[in-house]
């Protein structure tokens, strides 16, 4: 599935391909860019880390912070419906808990409309379906010139553009 | 009230062509409608038994004249010329095109409304005492801090696909009217020792098919730490709330299951980590959203003694509505006036839109341009020079919206029921009318004194019954339309208890009947000056239960 990535200036990358995920229980393929699951990553680091093209994804349930301080280039979030929102809160502790500083994926699935909630959320790349409108998926991202929360992107929060003075508190 | 800024308009601007977009890609088939569903539902537009609904925002039940014509020309323009205020603080129109929504939006974004987070799985309207800023009893204003809740909580990124809905109440006075015990998380204004203004915090309480009294989560927090707080709440509900059964979905599930120590470890946790206390409201920023709260420029005037009892005692019609639908004001010479919308045999809440107008006006004339709808689904003035009440009784009684019965037993609150809900077991409306009907009479509702009477078409409690102290319950006796007789209820946070059952399901007629028996018994076993749950919580539910099975 095509994997678009947002650049420095707000716009989509051309799609590039995506990285496979690796099932929970089988074993880490000898080359070749694969995401691993946060149990093989934790139990395999110290080689994993050094593999290229390697990641970690997330299921719904795992603990973000369990990735600890030692993290990966590359993490993916997975979706595996729409409607549940852990992802958003994982994210959130990746970016502004553990102070990921990498790539942070939106996989599984990801609709035009959940666009501006993941990258306020701090995702920078997502692996959306075939035949997604990507002008569209673009647009969406950029949708709201306006926040009223702080989240983990550099949108300044309502708050602190009424009161520069105090912007420091209110994020 | 609050004033919209540019951001805030421009913030509505932008969620108006988010919606239009996502209807346009609806209706050109490039959303399917289970995709389109959380996003419709997101913005208060359900797919009902006959038509769409769309339930608008009324923040914090906090409305202006200028508002209600807006929701007037909502209804006449687009839907069949009516609304429905509900429990929520909330206006419902029942017929709207799909179509029409956006232009909808545009109308109410215009007058400084909108749908946004009045469904779905989300933070919703958070709703507050109706009579904040005026009552006589406030510790302090719940309506800044509404208002700040309302923005941190509205488009939240984290927060728009949680488990399940989540409503947030806060109460300002001493006598909690907002049923802080019964929200996913409710808020209750107070002062520290060292006088230092904060919240006490309730977490888990709720209705629906697992009613439950909220627990408390915190003693005290310091009022300007309230959103680093909330989000650590609402991050360990995102995180950890059940998402395998819509039924066990709500937070107050999350504090049964793990129990109240570990949710509240958890939340404690999760705060400090993200800086705890120093995720501090700016200062200036409280004192902007206070500044629109101020107190208004009240005339120097004494209480009306006189005039009220003259009037009184010229005109019962009048002696009735100035005994229920007043309350004492903080600013002598002042009162806040309830508008009932339970006029005898009518659906409660509903209101025309020539209603609306004329209402609009009267606010305009008589109260500064200000209402408040409740959650007992009614309105009120908040701001009425007592030498005007006379005045403002006659004008609203050519509006037939002079009903005298606050607090008592036909000010029914009921949902909409079968006639309009896909969910719905029963139709809740004319069990109500009904009621409404069989004691309209003045002396009957003095004599009963304040009860409150809540109709749920089903086990979704949207007529909120479990609070009621008589509660009605549509379900389905194979196939039939039945309803169950609950008492005992209490909404407010002292004396915060979900109504019993008091036996087997029966038919409207029979429940009508079931009521007509538990006043009777009340009537007969109070003693002194007792309320009806005064009486109650004495005597238990027994005798009421044997008096309704003895006349079945």
């Amino acid at each position: 599935m095509p994997l678009v990535k947002l650049t420095s200036t707000g716009a989509l990358s051309a799609p590039v391909a995506d990285w496979p995920l690796l099932a929970e229980d089988a074993d880490v393929p000898p080359s070749g860019p694969v995401l691993v699951p946060l149990a093989t990553w934790l139990a395999g680091r110290e080689t994993l880390k050094n593999r290229p093209d390697t990641g970690v994804w997330l299921a719904a349930g795992d603990d973000a912070t369990a990735l600890g301080a030692d993290l990966p280039a590359v993490v993916a979030v997975r979706f595996a419906a729409f409607t549940d929102g852990r992802g958003y809160s994982q994210a959130r502790l990746l970016r502004e808990r553990l102070g990921f500083a990498g790539e942070l994926r939106a996989v599984g699935d990801v609709l035009i409309d959940q666009a501006r909630f993941l990258g306020r959320s701090g995702f920078d790349a997502f692996q959306v379906a075939e035949g997604t409108d990507l002008v569209h998926f673009e647009a969406a991202l950029g949708r709201f010139s306006v926040v009223y929360q702080s989240a983990a992107d550099r949108a300044t929060p309502v708050i602190a553009l009424r009161h520069p003075l105090h912007r420091s508190a209110a994020e | 009230m609050y004033q919209y800024d540019t951001f805030d308009h421009q913030l509505l601007a932008d969620r108006v062509a988010e919606f239009s977009d996502q209807v346009d890609r609806r209706l050109s088939g490039a959303l399917t409608e289970d995709q389109f569903r959380p996003l419709r539902l997101m913005n208060g537009l359900y797919l009902e038994m006959h038509a769409y609904m769309l339930r608008v925002a009324i923040p914090y039940g906090v409305l202006s004249s200028r508002q209600l014509r807006g929701l007037a020309a909502v209804a006449r323009t687009w839907d069949k010329g009516y609304g429905h205020f509900t429990t929520r603080q909330n206006i419902q129109f029942n017929w709207p095109r799909l179509t029409d929504v956006p232009q909808i939006l545009q109308a109410l974004a215009d007058v400084e409304m909108h749908a946004i987070q009045t469904s779905g799985a989300c933070i919703r309207n958070v709703t507050i005492d109706p009579f904040a800023g005026v009552a006589g009893d406030e510790i302090a204003d719940p309506r800044p801090w509404a208002e700040i809740i309302r923005q941190w909580s509205t488009l939240h990124p984290e927060f728009a696909f949680l488990p399940r809905k989540f409503k947030i109440a806060i109460s300002g006075a001493i006598e909690d009217r907002a049923a802080v015990r019964f929200h996913d998380i409710g808020l209750r204004v107070i002062r520290n020792d060292a006088g230092d203004l904060g919240f006490r915090v309730w977490v888990g309480g709720g209705l629906g098919r697992t009613p439950r009294v909220a627990r408390e989560l915190r003693e005290f927090l310091p009022a300007a730490q309230i959103l680093g707080y909330l989000e650590a709440a609402l991050r360990v509900y995102n995180l950890h709330g059940r998402r395998d059964n819509k039924y066990k979905a709500r937070i107050k599930i999350l504090v049964d299951e793990i129990g109240i120590e570990a949710y509240r470890d958890q939340v404690e946790a999760e705060w400090h980590a993200a800086g705890g206390p120093t995720l501090e409201v700016p200062e200036a920023e409280i004192a902007r959203v206070a500044d629109f709260f101020a107190a208004p420029d009240y005339a120097n005037l004494p209480d009306a003694t006189v005039e009220l009892a003259r009037w009184r005692a010229a005109d019962s019609g009048f002696d009735a509505w100035a005994t229920h639908n007043i309350l004492t004001h903080r600013a002598p010479g002042y009162a806040a006036v309830t508008i009932s919308l339970k006029p005898v045999g009518g659906i409660p809440g509903d209101i025309t839109a020539d209603q609306m107008e004329a209402v609009a006006d009267l606010a305009d004339r008589y109260s500064l341009g200000e209402l408040r709808a409740t959650k007992e689904q009614n309105l009120v003035l908040p701001n009425v020079r007592q030498d005007q009440l006379h005045a403002l009784w006659s004008a609203l009684r050519s509006l037939d919206l002079e009903t005298a019965n606050k607090g008592r037993i036909t000010d029914i609150i009921s949902c909409p029921g079968q006639d309009y809900c896909s969910l719905a077991n029963a139709r809740s409306i004319p069990v109500a009318q009904e009621i409404s009907r069989r004691f309209a009479d003045r002396r009957r509702l003095d004599t009963l004194g304040p009860i409150t009477l809540n109709v749920s078409g089903c086990i979704n409690a949207c007529g909120h019954h479990h609070v009621g102290n008589i509660g009605l319950l549509g379900v389905d006796k194979r196939g039939a339309e039945a309803y169950q007789l609950v008492l005992g209820g209490d909404a407010g946070e002292a004396d915060a208890s979900v109504a019993q059952i008091t036996g087997r399901a029966m038919t409207a007629e029979e429940a009508v009947d079931a009521v007509e028996v538990a006043a009777a018994v009340y009537l007969d076993r109070r003693q002194d000056a007792e309320t009806f749950i005064q009486t109650f919580r004495r005597i238990g539910v027994t005798p009421f239960k044997e008096a309704i099975d003895a006349a079945r």
